[in-house]
């Protein structure tokens, strides 16, 4: 689709801005200098736009104080300092703008885009209405339905995009033109006259004079951010000691999670790992937040690869009980490896060595995981000793 | 024709009620310079369209609940299982609207080329200046636009309320604790007590669906209406000056290729969603805070928190019965505020050094300003090392390599290879301009050889067109700030000599390598002592 290109007789299309009312003077001085601007060696005194427009506004060099522009000045008085914009490259015509054949080929086109854009849209329709996900191959149905639905409607949007881009591309008129830019900065005069009309403003209001007025004013908004803040006070209860308790209590019995069997310490396989919650945790005021406290790993490890005393006082024939909660940031550690006896969280890899009281061997967290002293009760099944010795999870300010 | 007629009797009855025609009279035929790379800041505004678009279709079933339901559904795997209203809905969404799950899956997608958009969107700006005066307000609106997709992002891959997405809120509960004296607190006032509480699900669906798209909304409009109004930046190219606008009419060229492109980027975005699934929620199961999947990835742009979260050693101190977690706040709080703040100021630093006061509306290409595009480039490596370091588990499984080394390995490297890559950046824009200066004094290489009757082989040189010339030679070069004499004419110190050392300092820094571009004059020398 690409136009051969051929080269025309005319310059850019110049035109003032209608905004600025000025004269359309800036494309013709472009023009001017297209045409003797051609990066030869030039008498000095000619405009350059190249140059920061500055007027008004400091000069970019100003003083030594600025990272000083270099002077290019020429080794010889009579050289230009830099070099002349040499304007805007003459126009080239597009094989449709002088071919009336490639111009109709070209609206074809473009009439083309929206016609498969149409296409699309029924493409939509019908499978909205043709394909009911909701039997037994739910999956695939969803998938076949999502596939129709976004061809469809992905068709109706890019055709529509794809041809109006056509058409500005190879029908709109494609010459550039010029505008002025003014400098953002008000003439003098605007800006005198603003300063005069704040000046009367604020003389009208007499804030100078009026000192009583102006101070209870401030007086009266400054704290009415307050009332901004005091309402949200009941977006949540107070820290208080909620975060070191969790549902552990002596003696409740250990329960594997989410199946709520109790577990017999006896029937626990050595290296078997066992994602367990406290006995009732379904009955707490708040369970979700009771299970994202007390979730807990029970481990059974060969009694003598314990290193640590309290870790081996606080167990029950090799098994071991440790917080499930990261101390990093919180995230569940769910990655048990049997060989080695770590424990990896799956977020941050926070790594733990679970013979020697879940020590941190790697990664962010600063503190090993509390351990949950364990016990069995006459039944022989796993209960908690006490709860856990120290809050569990993150830490925080207050937590010493 | 009809059409006319009707068109000037509406435009007649509009004029008469707001006086539009003015407006219409400067307006429509304002001009628009055109570069693909302004189609960036287009892409993110488009996105953030079909975002709301499709955010308000999700929301005529998504219910913001953590109230548990018992899941009877269409996907038979979940059915009988307890689960938030939340997460319900959005089961019901993906399976029972139909259309939803392509809604749901444009919504995704629209919202990572949103930010992604904004990001190079915003490199775009940084490489070429467009940030100088008068443009440094809409750096700031940027900045805070940008920052804040994060947190929209994050709010909305939350709502779901997912194994994954409640995984993401666990961190983010972690993160606030981590904060010394108000950090409980705030998670306290942010969940409504304990984590996960029932309250976070519809506090972050309020914020997300009105709270920051208001913010959005009112910023997009202020930056969009400012690049209108100060006109849009230039590239140095024949006939643009500092002091015209070269490019299309607002109407008709630019409004079919702004209009279609908006199509364009919705059709693409479509497409994608209709063959690439994402965030396939009924696979994660619901949220159950004692449960993890391994390989929990946040969206893309929340990566390189994960990853700096990651590498951060773990330092924690305890002291007269307090705990600092540097292991959480350093990661999560000082080194994103590392990154961003020189980023927001960057416009002002960059004014202090050069003094410069001028307007700019000619962009600078990259390689003419080495050192503020080494900069940047050594910013934007950090933020990918630390994007890559929160993928590090998935860098280990698919090279088989022990994630402990690579933890190591991006520790250390995190510290080399910016400076690095800031080194190399200026060097080959030293290399390039030092092309330049050679393209404009000697011409091409036609690659023909010649032999002189003497026998001396030597390629031909071809001049380059004066137009190229002019694109290579156009930029001013700075040169460091002087400190000036340290006292007066009278002898009497001057004042605020330390903030003038450090400024010469740093301007040396900025300047001190450069390469001049040649004159007319330096051409001319050459050409008139016969070399070339």
């Amino acid at each position: 689709m690409s136009d051969q290109q051929h080269s025309g007789p005319s310059g850019a299309r110049t035109e003032a801005d209608a905004g600025t009312g000025t004269a359309s003077g800036t494309g013709d001085r472009i023009q001017a200098e297209g045409v003797t601007g051609s990066g030869d060696v030039q008498a000095s005194g000619t405009s350059h736009d190249a140059l920061v427009g500055d007027e008004g506004s400091g000069a970019p060099g100003a003083g030594a104080e600025g990272g000083r522009l270099v002077e290019r000045a020429g080794h010889d008085g009579e050289l230009t300092r830099t070099w002349n914009n040499p304007g805007l490259p003459s126009h080239v015509y597009r094989r449709s703008d002088v071919d009336q054949k490639a111009a109709q080929r070209r609206e074809r086109e473009v009439a083309t885009f929206f016609g498969v854009s149409t296409l699309g849209t029924l493409l939509f329709i019908v499978a909205y209405f043709a394909i009911r996900p909701g039997g037994e191959d739910i999956l695939e149905e969803v998938s076949l339905s999502t596939k129709l639905l976004g061809l469809g409607l992905g068709l109706a949007l890019f055709c529509i995009g794809a041809g109006a881009i056509h058409w500005a591309k190879t029908l709109m008129p494609d010459d550039e033109i010029v505008q002025d830019r003014k400098p953002m900065r008000s003439s003098e005069e605007d800006r005198a006259a603003a300063v005069e009309a704040m000046k009367e403003g604020a003389a009208g209001a007499g804030l100078g004079r009026r000192k009583l007025i102006r101070n209870s004013l401030l007086g009266a908004m400054a704290p009415l951010g307050l009332l901004a803040i005091i309402p949200l006070r009941d977006l949540g209860p107070l820290p208080a000691a909620s975060l070191t308790g969790t549902w552990w209590k002596a003696g409740r019995r250990v329960v594997t999670d989410p199946t709520g069997r109790p577990i017999k310490a006896a029937e626990i396989p050595i290296g078997t790992v066992i994602h367990v919650q406290p006995e009732g945790v379904e009955n707490a005021s708040h369970p979700i937040n009771e299970r994202a406290k007390s979730a807990t790993l029970v481990i059974r490890l060969e009694p003598d690869e314990i290193q640590v005393q309290k870790q081996l006082d606080w167990s029950v024939d090799g098994i071991v009980a440790y917080s499930k909660i990261c101390t990093h940031v919180g995230c569940p550690v769910g990655l048990y490896e049997q060989q080695t006896h770590h424990l990896l969280c799956p977020c941050h890899q926070s790594t733990y060595d679970v013979t020697r009281d879940c020590a941190v061997i790697f990664g962010p967290a600063a503190r090993p995981l509390p351990q949950l002293p364990l016990d069995v009760d006459e039944e022989g099944y796993l209960v908690a000793r006490e709860d856990f010795q120290e809050p569990v999870g993150p830490s925080y300010w207050e937590r010493g | 024709m009809a059409l006319e007629q009707i068109a000037g009797k509406t435009a007649n009855e509009i004029d008469e009620r707001f006086g539009s025609a003015n407006f219409v009279k400067r307006s429509a035929r304002k001009v628009f310079p055109d570069h693909w790379s302004f189609l960036l800041g287009e892409i993110a505004l488009y996105s953030f369209i079909i975002l709301l678009l499709t955010g308000t279709f999700l929301t005529l079933w998504f219910k913001p609940s953590q109230m548990e339901v018992i899941y009877d559904g269409s996907y038979v795997p979940l059915r009988g299982l307890p689960m938030s209203e939340a997460y319900a809905s959005t089961l019901h969404i993906s399976f029972d609207v139909r259309g939803g799950l392509i809604i749901r899956q444009i919504h995704h997608w629209a919202a990572l080329i949103f930010v992604g958009a904004m990001v190079v969107h915003m490199c775009r700006v940084f490489f070429t200046g467009a940030f100088r005066k008068p443009r440094e307000t809409n750096w700031l609106i940027g900045s805070i636009l940008i920052m804040l997709s994060f947190i929209e992002g994050l709010a909305g891959y939350s709502l779901p309320d997912d194994l994954l997405s409640g995984t993401g809120l666990r961190i983010t509960e972690g993160v606030l604790l981590s904060l010394p004296v108000v950090g409980t607190y705030l998670s306290f006032f942010l969940f409504g007590g304990e984590f996960p509480g029932e309250d976070i699900i519809p506090r972050l669906y309020i914020a997300h669906v009105l709270l920051i798209p208001g913010i959005f909304l009112a910023l997009i409009t202020v930056h969009v209406m400012l690049v209108w109004y100060q006109k849009h930046t230039q590239y140095p190219f024949p006939g643009r000056t500092e002091k015209n606008a070269v490019g299309y009419p607002f109407f008709p060229v630019y409004t079919a290729k702004a209009g279609g492109f908006f199509f364009i980027t919705f059709g693409v975005t479509t497409l994608l969603s209709a063959f690439a699934s994402i965030n396939p929620v009924w696979l994660f199961g619901p949220y159950n805070p004692g449960e993890i999947s391994a390989g929990s990835q946040p969206d893309w742009y929340m990566g390189f928190l994960e990853g700096s979260l990651r590498l951060f050693p773990n330092w924690e101190t305890s002291l007269w019965g307090y705990t600092v977690s540097w292991n959480v706040l350093g990661p999560a709080l000082i080194i994103p505020g590392l990154l961003f703040t020189p980023m927001i100021l960057y416009p002002f630093i960059e004014r202090w050094v050069t003094g410069d006061n001028a307007e700019h509306h000619v962009l600078d290409r990259p390689r003419n300003v080495p050192t503020r595009t080494g900069l940047g480039v050594m910013a934007l490596v950090t933020w990918l090392m630390l994007l890559a370091a929160g993928a590090n588990d998935l860098i280990a499984v698919a090279f088989h390599m022990s994630i402990n080394t690579i933890t190591w390995g991006f520790r250390v490297l995190i510290f080399i290879v910016p400076p690095l890559a800031y080194v190399v950046t200026k060097r080959i824009c030293l290399g390039l301009q030092r092309r330049d200066r050679d393209l404009v004094l000697h011409g091409r290489e036609t690659g023909r050889i010649v032999r002189l009757p003497n026998g001396e082989m030597i390629e031909v040189h071809e001049p380059i067109p004066d137009a190229r010339k002019w694109e290579l030679t156009q930029h001013l070069v700075r040169q460091p700030a002087e400190i000036g004499p340290l006292t007066d004419a009278n002898g009497v110190p001057r004042r605020r000599i330390l903030a003038a050392k450090v400024r010469a300092k740093v301007s040396k820094f900025y300047f001190e390598d450069r390469v001049e571009p040649p004159t007319p004059a330096d051409v001319h020398e050459l050409e008139s002592s016969g070399q070339h």
